[in-house]
């Protein structure tokens, strides 16, 4: 409860004595960067393969003469839309920006480079954790649909490179029933782990105290407690939204 | 001028400063001396705000520091020059942007102003053609250098240095104990130095607090260290093996 409770404090020191908006947009610019286009990589090589292995597992489960093909890629569609591209992509994000997050500041804090920030009269939370709330909040987003198309575009290329469903059967599957309700869910759990992952590493990072070990520590607890925090929130957003 | 009364600090019950008072005169090196554990850095940081004291207050030419707003904070620490014991370079900017950075944050200077302001530092600190390397490709002495630039650049009317020394060669310490020396008599301000060499206290110490467990012991000048009848200062001093050798 401490914790929390030091948490939610840590939040709100970001909104006093901020700097300028110009200051924070060139700051946003640079972290979205470093967030969003330095994880594509790793965010279109997940969510394809994901995509891929789905659509080859739910045709092997779906063994029934009475279930039509188009079916895998209905099922495709909704495990991606629902758990793969935002929950999944955040959990794989947690990893690398989480742990980035949270080393990159646990590092500035032992290097008293924070503290010469606070001795020149900076809100040394507000300017170097909140740019990166912001960018995290917009590129997860963004990272999410992209990961949902590749995904589906995983499962279609596969299904139809090894006759597991024919090209339009795929199509037609991935327009029956469909919910445009869905995607905006995906879109809010999406943004909903962004603020999460990035404001517990910064939280972890910004208050380590030690050296080394305890960067490495500070990085693994932001990771395993982001990583949990995303499950509590997927189910709470599901509850609430659904 | 800055004027410490009866600063208390305590961590998990242990008394780390007890009842400190004094004061760090203007235009002279005001140095805070003492052995490793004896508080000398939480006292420069309860001087400075970064670790608030649990009694006591700090003045900036009679302003209550300790007790202002965050306004008035903000103001004095845009008077503050620092350099940190590890230097604190910003590792993701170049030695250029290092220097520019409290400019950028704390001034609306244009662009060309800013960067003569770097390169007359640079060249202050004996320094050039630096300006575009990383803070990992220069020589610890050169980040020393470098911090020193960044802690002037804004024309400070209080430079603090945290052992300002520390794992540097013996010429070298030298060469930045005279920087800070000069610095310090050019701009006419208050420079506050912790540290815990000898060669830094007599070469640069024109006024000198002695730290023991927590307590200010002694005050005086570099002069009259040497002659001092307290004995913990005495076996601080005369234990030190450049100072017993002489």
């Amino acid at each position: 409860m401490r914790s929390l409770g030091k948490y939610v404090i840590f939040i709100g020191t970001l909104f006093k004595k901020m700097e300028t908006f110009s200051t924070y947009v060139k700051r946003t610019l640079d972290e979205a960067i470093s967030i969003g286009i330095n994880s594509l990589v790793l965010v279109t090589i997940v969510s394809t393969f994901i995509g891929a292995v789905t659509t080859v597992q739910t045709a092997a489960n779906l063994v029934s003469p009475f279930i039509q093909d188009f079916i895998i890629s209905t099922v495709v569609r909704d495990m991606t839309v629902f758990e793969l591209a935002p929950t999944i992509t955040s959990i794989v994000l947690a990893g690398k920006v989480g742990s980035s997050i949270a080393g990159e500041l646990g590092t500035m804090r032992i290097t008293e480079q924070v503290d010469a920030l606070e001795v020149m009269g900076i809100n040394s939370a507000s300017y170097l954790v909140l740019p990166k709330m912001i960018a995290a909040m917009l590129m997860f987003p963004m990272l999410c649909v992209m990961a949902g198309f590749l995904s589906i575009y995983g499962g279609y290329l596969i299904g139809t490179l090894t006759n597991i469903v024919s090209g339009e059967d795929y199509v037609y599957g991935l327009r029956f029933d469909f919910r445009q309700y869905f995607i905006f869910i995906a879109l809010v759990k999406s943004l909903v782990f962004a603020f999460l992952v990035s404001s517990i590493a910064a939280y972890k990072g910004f208050f380590t105290q030690g050296g080394a070990l305890e960067v490495g520590q500070a990085s693994t607890s932001a990771v395993t407690n982001s990583c949990i925090a995303i499950l509590l929130a997927d189910y709470m957003v599901v509850e609430i939204l659904l | 001028m800055i004027e410490i009364k009866n600063i208390v600090k305590s961590f998990d019950g242990v008394t780390i400063l007890d009842d400190i008072s004094g004061e760090f005169y203007q235009g002279k090196n005001n140095l805070i001396i003492g052995a490793s554990g004896t508080g000398k850095s939480v006292l420069l940081k309860c001087i400075v705000g970064l670790i608030p004291p649990d009694s006591g207050t700090v003045y900036y030419n009679d302003r209550d520091f300790t007790h202002a707003d965050k306004d008035v904070k903000t103001d004095v620490r845009r008077e503050i020059g620092m350099l940190f014991q590890g230097v604190a370079l910003f590792d993701s900017l170049n030695v250029e942007n290092n220097i520019k950075f409290p400019m950028n944050i704390l001034t609306e200077l244009p662009e060309d102003e800013k960067q003569d302001r770097v390169n007359f530092c640079l060249k202050r600190v004996g320094l050039e053609n630096v300006n575009k390397k990383m803070p990992s490709e220069i020589s610890g002495g050169m980040k020393k250098r470098v911090g020193i630039a960044r802690a002037i650049v804004n024309n400070p009317k209080y430079l603090f240095c945290d052992e300002p020394n520390s794992g540097l060669d013996p010429q070298t310490s030298i060469l930045i104990d005279e920087l800070i020396q000069e610095i310090t008599y050019e701009f006419n301000i208050t420079t506050v130095v912790v540290t815990h060499d000898m060669n830094s206290v007599i070469g640069i110490g024109d006024h000198v607090m002695f730290l023991y467990k927590g307590k200010k012991l002694w005050e005086g000048s570099n002069k009259k260290i040497l002659k001092t009848e307290v004995e913990e200062l005495k076996d601080f001093v005369f234990d030190n093996k450049l100072i017993s050798t002489n």
